[in-house]
């Protein structure tokens, strides 16, 4: 009996999303818009961190967001009295964003008039981790009223963030919130992971988190000598 | 649970580096899956024989081999494998933090297990394998 023989392959299984988003990244480095997804299971406050970053913006930036959720447009209405442009993604079963998907998302649009473009994840956080859909920076959101331990339950989705933000900081002592514990948490999974506390109700940590925002976009805006991009975040 | 989404990719990676082989059975899958993929093993084999149906590698075995999370120690100078249950970003033996990996996000098909037509279709029938 013929014996079967071995074909080598070696590629990523997600090979397609990746070229998709490897695309994607290009188009927005051309065009110079700051590309930020925002990752946390549900509730973690994503959209009302959206909502106040997006009104803060508005004026000096023009800002865009694409909302993904299983169903319904309420995010994406939410966010539409912030002054950004907002498109919904409904995903239908589909529990995360691919780059596909942010592709679709984004065709008619004209990445030259944007500033700043959010990509709202579904709130998960398993399932998002696996797909890069072009974001030049990923932020993975917990708040207090999470546990201290969720980054070391989900390992991977903080693994591969780049900015750690707490949410929800208002309620701290409120719930008994172990600052220290989630700290030794994010430097177990994702040593040296920049950390922000924000509370999108009192405002606190919110000038922090622009900051951060527009010293990404510096960075990702075109810039006519190489040597002074910032690859540091 | 993204693992139905996932063997999807997988099942149109397995036939597209199929296609060009000609008339051959696709025994078996080769995957490397590491354990900070994000991918559930025995939900990804669980969904890859539904996502392989009616495909033309319907029937394929899938063969996981874990990969361990691997990071490199630059105190120690060397490649330190790392607790897959505690995943502390740590060198075991000096504890310093390492924020490099090297192994343990891989999501690869690494090969195809393939058996040519027409030698199969030679055999006598006793020796065919079973239809369904």
């Amino acid at each position: 009996m013929k014996r079967p023989r071995i074909v080598e392959v070696r590629q990523n299984v997600l090979r397609k999303n990746d070229e998709i988003a490897r695309a994607l990244r290009q188009r927005f480095e051309e065009a110079g818009v700051c590309v930020v997804s925002l990752v946390s299971s549900p509730g973690a406050g994503k959209t009302t961190i959206l909502e106040k970053t997006a009104s803060a913006l508005a004026g000096r930036h023009r800002v865009g967001v694409l909302v993904g959720d299983l169903a319904t447009d309420r995010d994406a209405r939410r966010l539409e009295g912030s002054g950004a442009r907002v498109q919904q993604i409904t995903t239908g079963t589909v529990c995360h964003l691919d780059a596909e998907m942010v592709r679709t998302a984004l065709e008619g649009w004209d990445l030259d008039a944007l500033d700043f473009l959010f990509l709202e994840n579904v709130g998960n956080l398993v399932c998002p981790s696996s797909y890069d859909l072009g974001e030049a920076t990923r932020v993975v959101l917990v708040s207090v009223t999470e546990g201290e331990d969720k980054p070391l339950k989900y390992p991977t989705i903080f693994n591969t963030a780049d900015i750690a933000m707490i949410t929800k900081i208002d309620l701290a002592d409120a719930v008994g919130f172990r600052r220290d514990d989630l700290a030794a948490a994010f430097e177990a999974v994702r040593p040296g992971i920049a950390v922000l506390e924000t509370s999108a109700r009192t405002g606190v940590g919110m000038d922090r988190w622009l900051s951060t925002l527009e010293r990404l976009r510096a960075s990702s805006r075109p810039i006519a000598k190489p040597e002074a991009a910032d690859q540091s975040l | 649970m993204h693992e139905l989404s996932i063997a999807l990719s997988l099942v149109e990676a397995a036939c597209e580096a199929a296609a060009p082989l000609g008339n051959v059975r696709v025994e078996a899958l080769h995957v490397r899956l590491g354990a900070l993929s994000g991918v559930v093993k025995e939900a990804l084999a669980f969904s890859f024989d539904v996502a392989a149906k009616g495909t033309s590698i319907d029937g394929a075995r899938l063969d996981i081999e874990d990969v361990p999370v691997t990071a490199y120690c630059p105190r120690c100078e060397t490649e330190r494998g790392l607790d897959a249950a505690s995943f502390a970003l740590r060198c075991p033996v000096c504890g310093t933090q390492l924020p490099q990996l090297i192994h343990g996000r891989e999501m690869e098909l690494t090969a195809l297990e393939v058996c040519d037509e027409e030698a199969a279709d030679r055999r006598g029938p006793s020796e065919r394998p079973q239809e369904e």
